[in-house]
């Protein structure tokens, strides 16, 4: 399978930097939401609970319009015919576009969490160790969006409704994610990063990001095939 | 005797209500070409789709390259070239880089990618984005694309349709009877059509109105099916 999931994943990145279609949407539409936010909270810097769901939802928003184009290419011109008439683990598809989505949310992120710390979070909260906590979280949040939806985008692409079936399905499924990764953030956002991050709340992301990788493993290929 | 590249016996596909294709029974020996003619909407390129294992069937069976569909279809793909209308390549992608990934996904030397594109007379424009080709030189790279892994069975439809009388003999000896692969070949053309065919097929809202060989069909029967 790793040669056909190297091969799929050049691609994904190939295109990605020939067309940026999906990268420069995600970030400009993240920092648009700060913008928001930092007009309709209407304070000067925010912290704790606060904090961490506008930082979570900012993300999520912004994966949704990455997962909505993840497929695009593959659509237009039957590209996923292509695939599918290839001597080739289905899986492989599934692995590779999770990837390239988990690249492309990391690189949301390098924009879209400094962003956040200029425009909304009270600057005594930012320590190295409130860096390491929130990177750990959205290392685990992301691999849950990744998955979740890549599948969703899979499923979604097949039908005339693609922009509403997306949020429509992926949302309610990602609703323990934006759960866990607001109750992580949380206490990083309210301390500087100097209480441990609730163990419960990192098993439960964990735990949520074993049991959807076996699912997607399990579903995909009847997800692509007729 | 020769083996059966193809048979089918009583195939049925629907989509939704409406029945593509109800009913067909042909059989193709390996090597030879079956020809399908029939007006739009008459269940052609549903036929291809089935055969290349990107539908399923409905009913009866369809057996392709000695395996049964859809439960070993896995053993047919990359044994089949598919050229549909749409040319499976991405347009923001070069040529040579569309099929260099599908040569990846095929196990296939790149060599052969280089060799193809010269063959097909692209070699020239091969590391231009698809989307700046003409209809005719897609449709060249799409060709290319479908020989990539040398398959057994090629399915065409209507492989000629945007290519000048130049870009047709440059693809003949890739995808014409001269290649030697068991073909099936949806045409509208019934003297072009017939004339390299061993087997006529004739579909009308997708029952077999037509099955006979080639050398005794008539392009007269053949405009009957479109009246």
């Amino acid at each position: 399978m790793r040669p056909a999931v190297s091969a799929l994943l050049r691609k994904e990145l190939r295109l990605e930097l020939r067309t940026f279609q999906v990268i420069p949407a995600m970030a400009l539409f993240s920092i648009t939401t700060l913008i928001v936010f930092h007009f309709s909270l209407d304070e000067d810097a925010i912290d704790g609970k606060l904090a961490a769901g506008v930082l979570t939802i900012t993300l999520l928003f912004s994966a949704i319009l990455g997962i909505n184009r993840l497929f695009v290419s593959d659509h237009e011109e039957d590209g996923f015919d292509g695939f599918l008439l290839a001597p080739v683990d289905r899986t492989a598809l599934l692995v590779a576009k999770a990837i390239a989505l988990f690249a492309f949310l990391v690189v949301l992120e390098v924009v879209a969490v400094p962003a956040f710390d200029v425009m909304l979070l009270d600057p005594e909260l930012l320590s190295a160790d409130a860096i390491g906590q929130t990177a750990l979280t959205l290392l685990l949040a992301n691999l849950a969006l990744a998955i979740v939806g890549t599948l969703v985008g899979a499923l979604a692409i097949q039908t005339r409704a693609r922009d509403l079936i997306v949020p429509l399905i992926a949302l309610p499924l990602l609703l323990p994610v934006v759960i866990g990764t607001a109750k992580l953030l949380a206490p990083t956002f309210a301390a500087a990063g100097a209480e441990a991050l609730p163990g419960r709340w990192l098993a439960i992301l964990a735990l949520y990001d074993l049991v959807f990788g076996l699912l997607a493993y399990a579903v995909f290929d009847f997800l692509i095939e007729d | 005797m020769t083996a059966a590249a193809i048979e089918l016996d009583g195939l049925t596909r629907r989509h939704g209500e409406r029945e593509a294709l109800s009913d067909v029974t042909l059989t193709l020996p390996a090597g030879a070409t079956l020809v399908v003619f029939g007006p739009n909407g008459a269940g052609k390129t549903t036929l291809l789709r089935v055969l290349a294992t990107l539908l399923r069937p409905h009913g009866g069976t369809a057996r392709v390259l000695g395996k049964e569909l859809p439960g070993e279809g896995w053993a047919v793909r990359g044994k089949v070239g598919f050229l549909g209308h749409a040319s499976l390549l991405y347009r923001d992608l070069t040529a040579r880089e569309n099929l260099r990934f599908h040569a990846r996904l095929h196990g296939v030397d790149a060599a052969r990618v280089d060799a193809l594109l010269d063959a097909v007379g692209l070699k020239s424009r091969a590391d231009d984005p698809v989307h700046t080709y003409s209809r005719g030189m897609v449709q060249r790279a799409a060709v290319a694309r479908a020989v990539l892994h040398d398959p057994e069975l090629l399915l065409l439809d209507e492989p000629t349709a945007n290519l000048d009388p130049r870009a047709v003999e440059v693809v003949e000896p890739l995808i014409g009877a001269a290649s030697g692969r068991t073909r099936v070949v949806t045409s509208h053309d019934p003297v072009g059509g017939l004339r390299d065919a061993d087997l006529a097929l004739g579909l009308r809202g997708g029952r077999a109105e037509l099955l006979a060989p080639a050398a005794q069909v008539t392009s007269a029967r053949i405009g009957e099916l479109y009246r």
